[in-house]
């Protein structure tokens, strides 16, 4: 009889990441809804520790690097082995991977209330943590490569290839917005001033958003989604263009945070401009994902994983339309410094991002502890609980966001 | 603006890199056949436990 060839995949790194993400979504949102409760009741704000001041940077980052980062490493230690039919290159440095970024996640609960901060937005931790997000980063993208290395399977699935941009553009980012000279132990200096610094701070902040909330999340779209709903997805050639184009677009778009400032003018526009033609690619992938459901969508009935999925796609389409309109000009001048920012940050990192990992919980969690899901009931309340509050928030932003640019109008 | 001399050409470079990784991809046939991959995808993984390695399984999980 001939030899057939078996071997192992390591779904336990998947179940750590997966109970990472849970307990730091229940902390980062927690927190969203403490800082929201100070703004309203200053009486809440204790001491300069848990001020909205320091909480704030607190939410942004459990949500952005704890919530959504440890799901999207889950995501991808699960599905990047089956896709190359391969286990992960060494579980050695997937566990490195693991407890390294719990351990970043630690320190920054613990140094942002206490004020140890570079003050760049998405990039406050300080330098010896800057130094350990390099180090674990580096140790992924090394366990990441290498699986690709040996992967079993020729053909490179889309869904891969968006990690890759993700592995690849985030390191460059962190280490050229992060670069910083040491004053002490635990005070730094950017080494940039002024506009320049706005300049590299935004470059590195909206690519953030493109390749650490976008590019990683896309890739588990393209491969959860048909998987969901057990059907290819609707177009595969569609998915390869909508990777290059958005890959070729997103990188020059981050100066249409910066409209109107010291800026130069020129490079104001070009932001704005490619980021109107993001448009594209984005809403090709949203059409992209939603059709995968093509004669499956009566199973949106009864799957809760399906209907956190869909309800997520349709907020990626909701907040890449929002974003481009935002950055017109004429748009941005009435939008600009107001709450209408914070509702569409929200409708991408809590509608698109924050439902995708809800969904991939879902669907992960039963077949990982191969058991059944304690309620689906519960599930269904939690997505309408969710979907119904999301979009309340975005609402109630768009009021008082251009509330606030008429009024600020009407006062010039 | 002495950054954007420095931001423009890390553009440049990454988009270029993006450029030479499409041209590998494409003369390698990764995009020869758009199609299966994405049916491929579907099918699960043989899953098999301790005792029947000798006749021959694919893979198994932890």
């Amino acid at each position: 009889m001939s030899q057939i060839e078996t071997f192992r995949y390591d779904d336990e790194i998947v179940r750590k990441f997966l109970l990472a993400t849970i307990v730091w979504g229940v902390v980062g949102l927690l927190l969203g809804v403490i800082i929201a409760t100070q703004l309203v009741f200053w009486e809440t704000n204790f001491g300069p520790w848990f001020s909205f001041g320091r909480l704030r940077p607190l939410h942004t980052n459990a949500v952005i690097f704890a919530f959504v980062g440890n799901g999207m490493f889950a995501g991808i230690y699960h599905s990047m082995q089956r896709l190359c039919k391969a286990r992960m290159f060494s579980d050695a440095l997937s566990n490195i991977n693991f407890w390294g970024w719990q351990l970043i996640i630690v320190a920054a609960a613990v140094t942002l209330p206490l004020g140890i901060t570079v003050s760049k937005e998405y990039a406050e931790l300080e330098w010896p943590i800057d130094i350990a997000i390099t180090l674990v980063w580096v140790v992924f993208a090394i366990n990441f490569f290498g699986t690709l290395l040996v992967r079993r399977e020729r053909h490179i699935y889309v869904a891969i290839w968006f990690y890759m941009a993700t592995v690849i553009t985030v390191a460059l980012l962190h280490i050229v917005n992060s670069l910083e000279l040491p004053v002490t132990f635990l005070k730094s200096y950017s080494i940039y001033a002024g506009v320049q610094d706005a300049l590299v701070q935004w470059w590195y902040g909206h690519n953030a958003v493109a390749f650490f909330l976008t590019t990683p999340i896309l890739g588990l779209m393209y491969y959860y989604m048909p998987k969901v709903a057990n059907r290819p997805v609707y177009s595969y050639r569609l998915s390869v263009i909508h990777f290059w184009a958005l890959i070729f677009l997103y990188i020059w778009a981050g100066p249409h945070h910066l409209l109107y400032t010291a800026l130069p003018d020129w490079a104001q526009t070009l932001g704005m401009v490619f980021s109107l033609m993001l448009i594209a690619p984005s809403w090709g992938g949203m059409i992209n994902g939603l059709m995968t459901l093509r004669g499956a969508w009566e199973k949106l009935r009864t799957d809760p994983v399906l209907k956190f999925l869909v309800v997520a796609i349709s907020f990626y389409g909701m907040s890449t339309f929002e974003g481009p309109m935002l950055s017109i000009k004429s748009v941005n001048a009435l939008s600009h410094y107001t709450d209408w920012t914070i509702g569409h940050v929200h409708s991408g990192a809590l509608g698109w991002n924050g439902f995708m990992n809800f969904a991939l919980i879902y669907f992960l969690v039963p077949r990982l502890w191969k058991t059944e899901l304690y309620s689906v009931r519960l599930a269904t309340i939690h997505f309408w609980i969710g979907t119904i509050g999301i979009i309340f928030y975005i609402i109630s932003m768009w009021v008082a966001g251009i509330t606030q640019g008429l009024m600020w109008r009407a006062f010039d | 603006m002495s950054m954007v001399f420095v931001l423009l050409p890390l553009s440049i470079i990454l988009g270029g890199g993006a450029l030479v990784l499409f041209l590998w991809a494409l003369r390698n046939g990764q995009f020869d056949d758009l199609e299966t991959p994405a049916h491929r995808i579907l099918f699960e993984d043989e899953q098999v436990t301790e005792q029947h390695h000798l006749l021959g399984a694919k893979h198994v999980t932890d």
